[in-house]
Parts: C-alpha cells; sequence; structure tokens
C-alpha cells in the first residue's frame, strides 16, 4: 500500500507538492543537501547521489499564483535589479536575499512572513545549483547571481542551439563531457563516489514519469476534451519536480485513468461548454490565472492545445548518455523557428484546435520574441486565426484584463464565424 | 423596427440607432467614456435627436467597447475588433485593412472580401501612438486637440518623435519647445509617431487595399497624412469615424432582430 492509496489526481498532486518542500526543509535541517534547479534542467545526476531538488520557477509561480509577486518583486527591483529581467529570476533572487537575511538576523523579514501567511511554501537555501541553458539564456546569469552570493557549487549544463537536424553529434559530445563534469562536480560536494547503479534506476524512473505524463497530457486530443489546459499548467510542476521519482509517475497515471473515465463517459473540462478549441502559446499568467482561464471558459473555448507539456517529455534509451544529451537539448525553446513551428502545428492537429492565443510574455523574452514570426508562418501554413495579449508570467503590473478580454472575445468571434461558415460549405 | 449600438471606449460614448432599412436614425458622441456619465449621456442624447423614440423602442441592443459589460440593458456584447470592422465595411465595402486609433487603443483588422474578420492586431500597453498620446502632447504643447491638424498643415518639417513611450515622447517634445522648434513641426513629429505605430499593425496584417481609417483620431486629418505618407498609399477615412464602432454594434443589433 502507498501513502497516497484512494487519493484522487488533485489530491496527490497536492500532496507530493507539499511534501517536495517539506522534505528538502527536513533534510536541509539535518544538513543534507539541496539542490535548486532551472525547470528543464537533468535532475537525473543530483537525485542518484540522494540530494533534494527543489525549483525556483515552480516557487516563483507559486508566489505570483498566491498574489504575494508585486512586494517580492519591488524587493529585487530596489536591489537594482530592473522590470525586464526575467519576473522569476528577480522574484528567486529576493527571495534568496530574503533567506540570507533570516539566517543571518535570525529574524524573519517581513517579505517572507507575508509569503507564509499566503501559504507559500518555504525553499530553503540551496547547497549547489545546477542550470541548463535549453529554456533560456537568461538562468546562467540568474544562477551565476545565486552561486557567487552564496559561494556554492554551480552546475551548468550548456546546450547548443539545435538548427540542424538530427543532433549533430558534435553537440552530442559536448553535452556528454560537461554531464561527465557535473557528476564530478557532484562527487566532490557529497564526498561520495558517483552511484551507477542507481543512476540507471533513476532512469528508468524518469523514463516512466515521463510516460505516464504523456498518457495524461494525450487525453487533451480527445474532442470535447476531458482536460483543460488549466489543469494541465497546474499538473505541470509536478512534472518539473519530480520527473525522476514514483511521486509524478503515480499522479499522472491516476490523471490519466480519471479523464479515461470522463472521456468514456463523454464528458468535458466545461461540462458540455466546449464550443471551440484553441491552444496557447506560452507560459500561463499565474497571477491571473483564474482570470485568464474564465474568460476562455465563459465563451465556451477550451484550451487544449499547448507546446509545454511536451516540453518534459523528455525520452531517452536508459544508460546511453548521448541519447540522454539530445533529448535535453532539443528541448522546443532550445531549436530553430522552423521546428517551432512543426511542432506547434502537430499540436494543432492532434488536439484539433481552431484558434491560438499567443502569450506575449514581458519576462520570458525567447519565447515571446520568436512568437510573432511564428504566429505569422503558421497562419500562412494553417489558416487558423490567432490573437496575442501583453503579459506576464509572474509580474501582474504587465498585464491588463480588459485588454485580454477584447482581444479573447475578438479571437472567438473569428473562429465562431469561420466555425459557421464551415458548417454552412 | 428600430435597433441601438452603443461603444463605450475609454475617452467617449457613442449611440447608434438604425431603422429597418439600416438607415441612421440618429447618433450621438459624448467625450466621456467608460465609467462616467457618459454612456448615459449620449443615450439621452441620441433619443433627443428622434422623433420621441425611447430605448423600449429598440428592438435589439449591442454594446461594444471597453465599456460593453457596463450597460445592463445590452442583449449582447461584441468585441470592438468585430464592430469597427462591420460598421466601416458598411460604409466602405471596398474596405480591406482598418486602421482604427481610439483613445486607449489602436488597431489594425484585415478584412476580406466578404467583410469578414482575417486578422487584427491591437497595440501593447503603452499609450503612445493612441489617442490619450495626442491629449498628452496637445497639453503639453498648450493646444486644443482639435487645432492639432491645423498645425500640422503648416509645419515645414517633421521633427523626430519617440513612438516607443508615451514619456519619452513627451519630454522630447519639451525639449523641442526650449529649442525653439516651431510648434507645427513638432506637431507634425507627433503625428508621424502615432502613424508609425498604428502602420507597424496595419503591415503585419498585410496591408492590402483599401485602406480606411476609423475611430476618434482619423478625425484629425494630420495623423492622416501621416498615415498615408507612410504607407505610401491613399487612406480613405470612414464617414463619421468617431462612430463606426458603435454603427458596427447597431448592425450587429440588426442582425440580431432578424434572426428572431
Ligand atoms: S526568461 Fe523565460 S525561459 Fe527563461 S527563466 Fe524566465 S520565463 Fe523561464
Amino acid at each position: 500500500m502507498t501513502e497516497t492509496e484512494g487519493m484522487n489526481a488533485k489530491q496527490k498532486l497536492a500532496y507530493y507538492l507539499d511534501k517536495s518542500y517539506a522534505d528538502a526543509n527536513a533534510a536541509h535541517s539535518k544538513g543534507e543537501l539541496v539542490c535548486w534547479s532551472s525547470s528543464i534542467a537533468p535532475a537525473e545526476f543530483c537525485v542518484t547521489m540522494g540530494i533534494h531538488m527543489l525549483y525556483p520557477e515552480n516557487h516563483a509561480a507559486a508566489v505570483g499564483a498566491k498574489h504575494g509577486a508585486i512586494e517580492i518583486l519591488e524587493l529585487a527591483e530596489r536591489k537594482g535589479y530592473t522590470m525586464d529581467n526575467c519576473s522569476y529570476s528577480r522574484i528567486n533572487l529576493a527571495y534568496m536575499d530574503l533567506l540570507v537575511e533570516e539566517k543571518k538576523t535570525g529574524k524573519t523579514p517581513e517579505a517572507l512572513q507575508k509569503l507564509d501567511e499566503l501559504k507559500v511554501p518555504r525553499m530553503p537555501l540551496p547547497d549547489i545549483i545546477i542550470t541548463c541553458n535549453n529554456i533560456c539564456n537568461t538562468l546562467l546569469k540568474w544562477y551565476e547571481n545565486i552561486a557567487v552570493s552564496l559561494n556554492i557549487p554551480y552546475i551548468i549544463i550548456d546546450t547548443p542551439y539545435v538548427h540542424d537536424w538530427p543532433i549533430p553529434q558534435h553537440t552530442i559530445d559536448y553535452m556528454k563531457e560537461q554531464f561527465k563534469y557535473a557528476i564530478k562536480q557532484i562527487e566532490d560536494l557529497t564526498g561520495k563516489p558517483f552511484d551507477y547503479e542507481k543512476f540507471v534506476k533513476v532512469q528508468e524512473q524518469t523514463q516512466r514519469s515521463v510516460a505516464a505524463w504523456d498518457r495524461a497530457m494525450g487525453m487533451a486530443a480527445i474532442v470535447p476534451s476531458p482536460l483543460s489546459g488549466f489543469d494541465m499548467f497546474n499538473f505541470m510542476a509536478l512534472i518539473v519536480c519530480a520527473r525522476s521519482q514514483f511521486a509524478a509517475e503515480d499522479t499522472f497515471n491516476t490523471l490519466a485513468d480519471e479523464l479515461q473515465v470522463k472521456a468514456d463517459a463523454g464528458q468535458d473540462a466545461f461540462k458540455g461548454g466546449e464550443r471551440t478549441r484553441i491552444a496557447w502559446e506560452g507560459i500561463a499568467v499565474w497571477p491571473y490565472l483564474s482570470h485568464t482561464y474564465k474568460a476562455l471558459k465563459n465563451l465556451g473555448m477550451n484550451m487544449v492545445g499547448s507546446t509545454y507539456p511536451g516540453a518534459w517529455s523528455i525520452h531517452y534509451e536508459v544508460g546511453d548518455l548521448g541519447q540522454m544529451a539530445a533529448g535535453y537539448c532539443k528541448m522546443y525553446s532550445n531549436t530553430c523557428l522552423d521546428n517551432k513551428v512543426n511542432v506547434i502545428s502537430d499540436v494543432l492537429i492532434n488536439t484539433n484546435c481552431t484558434g491560438i492565443l499567443y502569450h506575449l510574455n514581458r519576462s520570458c523574452k525567447l519565447m515571446s520574441f520568436l512568437n510573432v514570426e511564428t504566429a505569422e508562418i503558421l497562419k500562412e501554413k494553417t489558416g487558423i486565426p490567432y490573437a496575442s495579449f501583453d503579459g506576464d508570467q509572474t509580474d501582474p503590473r504587465n498585464f491588463s484584463e480588459a485588454q485580454y478580454d477584447t482581444r479573447v472575445e475578438a479571437l472567438s468571434e473569428v473562429m465562431e464565424q469561420m466555425k459557421a461558415e464551415k458548417a454552412k460549405a | 423596427m428600430y435597433v441601438l449600438g452603443l461603444d463605450v471606449g475609454s475617452a467617449s460614448s457613442k449611440v447608434v440607432i438604425l431603422d429597418d432599412d439600416k438607415n441612421i436614425v440618429s447618433f450621438s458622441t459624448v467625450q466621456v467614456g467608460t465609467g462616467s456619465t457618459g454612456p448615459a449621456r449620449a443615450l439621452e442624447e441620441v433619443f433627443k435627436k428622434t422623433n420621441g423614440l425611447k430605448i423600449e423602442d429598440m428592438t435589439k441592443i449591442v454594446a461594444t467597447g471597453y465599456g460593453r459589460y457596463a450597460f445592463e440593458k445590452a442583449d449582447k456584447q461584441i468585441s470592438e475588433i468585430s464592430c469597427h470592422a462591420k460598421g466601416i465595411f458598411h460604409l466602405v465595402p471596398t474596405a480591406r485593412t482598418i486602421i482604427d486609433i481610439g483613445g486607449q487603443d489602436a488597431k489594425a483588422i484585415r478584412l476580406d472580401s466578404r467583410g469578414a474578420v482575417s486578422q487584427f492586431f491591437m497595440n501593447d500597453k503603452c499609450a503612445a501612438g493612441t489617442g490619450r498620446f495626442l491629449d498628452v502632447m496637445a497639453r503639453v504643447l498648450e493646444i486644443e486637440i482639435t487645432d492639432m491638424a491645423e498645425y500640422d498643415s503648416r509645419a515645414s518639417e517633421v521633427v523626430n518623435v519617440s513612438s516607443t513611450c508615451t514619456v519619452f515622447a513627451e519630454s522630447e517634445v519639451i525639449s523641442h519647445l526650449s529649442n525653439n522648434i516651431p510648434k507645427e513641426n513638432i506637431i507634425a513629429g507627433i503625428h508621424a509617431s502615432v502613424a508609425s505605430k498604428a502602420c507597424g499593425l496595419a503591415y503585419r496584417t498585410g496591408l492590402e487595399d483599401d485602406i480606411v481609417m476609423g475611430g476618434g483620431v482619423a478625425q484629425n486629418a494630420g495623423v492622416v497624412r501621416a498615415i498615408s505618407r507612410e504607407l505610401r498609399r491613399p487612406v480613405i477615412v470612414a464617414p463619421n469615424p468617431q462612430i463606426t464602432g458603435a454603427l458596427g454594434a447597431a448592425l450587429f443589433a440588426y442582425d440580431e432582430a432578424k434572426k428572431h
């Protein structure tokens, strides 16, 4: 019997998320090692060596979703980080400073108390950090700041941008060498030899978790869809933080089973209200998650398409470091525009979407700048209408509800009109 | 049968009443928008101009604009993109690209030959390139907004004014003034700045002729000239450009009324 026996997927999600923070905090108090990691960096190495993993992007998203962002962002700005920096990085760097202050003075700073009151989970300070620039290069400097401020080891997995397919051998070789160096850094820190046998087990678990994630997210393709993309956003926290653990496999298999039951009964995520299906390109607007969801729901627009879930579908043959390297560098934001267009158009086809909403995210330059071009190419290729809105994943000051609503409504009207014309024809 | 379209914008409120033949029976514009007395005053005014029509005589009412949900008597709300498209296509059936600059936003819309919206783009969060931007500049220059076109027509040169940010542009204008650059040339620069924002959106739609302008700012001939210069094409100004959104809403109300 497992500790989650009898829980539904949502309960498991909450349970495992809480547990991941609780375990890390407990480990930290016992003097065990904690690592802060970027969201799509290989966790396999640290997990193998029993290092507890925490994810600042997940944590910053929680700060945003629980409406605690503004104060923390202002603290970051007072330290000199401009609003042009990614808001995840601003939140995390200010948060790190608050933890350092607490440690130094023995007193919890007011801003930290506020986050505690908002039930934002606590992260202990890290002993090591790992980042992989397969999602952006902002991470490199952000994490460097952490490493320098705390004087801790910093593992960097530098992923060359992928322009050519198949991924060139020199890219794979370059990454494999970095994996080996990461292993050495971990050995140095832990003072223990790397456990290659356990490493295989961790890789196997990662592949089972990814398969369960794929299975659950694949349900969005069903018409009408039992899964709303906004649930996808919520469940994503676990594929980020527990990809190499049973928690992810357990939760996503339960989710997939639940969705299958719904789908068999012909139920959709809106209780029969799915009028149209759209794709959402970009990160969620965490402080306005409910507003962005409801505006779509009121118009019967079910967001079922997203390239996001695929970002964690990192498949490789267990034991093959080269394949693991390829898996981490073909992450879609690390690939050329042509590939990006293909990935989104596959999502549109698989999920039967007839519209796309692009989040022009002030924080995330890489995604947003490419979106303008991607949108135009995709429109040309598929004829599917789109709209873009300005926003930010965690800085509430960069989003306007009224502007969002107008764009979404106009997109819905265009989609409805096209649907009516198609029906007539 | 009568129907009514109400466009509650950020800076003004507009109402149009149509009869059974889609003729405009009456229209009104009041220069205050959502959250103010504007909508009520615009409604009062529009009925005053009729032969005793009352709101109860309206078979259907459609509201659009930022304040579209604040008017309880509306049967339906439709976004301003669809309403401007409908209104302008009704007035100018050859319209394929619409540039609409209102109080708080600028938009470019591409229409197909049946008048359906095939693409649209709207400005980002900054006020640069919108009617508000012109309001700010008129205040700095101490002139009436309605006189800006006149000044522009006397310009001998177009000075450079930023289009990225209203605050940047404002300080540029102040420094031009302190360098004794004639107001006429500064105003031409301000209009060029608004035009460059709107044209950026219009280019993205693919820019097909005819290009038609709607929205309150289209009443400013200086902006229209600047847009036409930037696009290197003629630009048609919709008749009564400020009411094209309300007209579109009224036309949607008409379709609704005929459905039932
Ligand atoms: S810039 Fe974008 S990809 Fe990079 S950390 Fe921020 S949100 Fe993530």
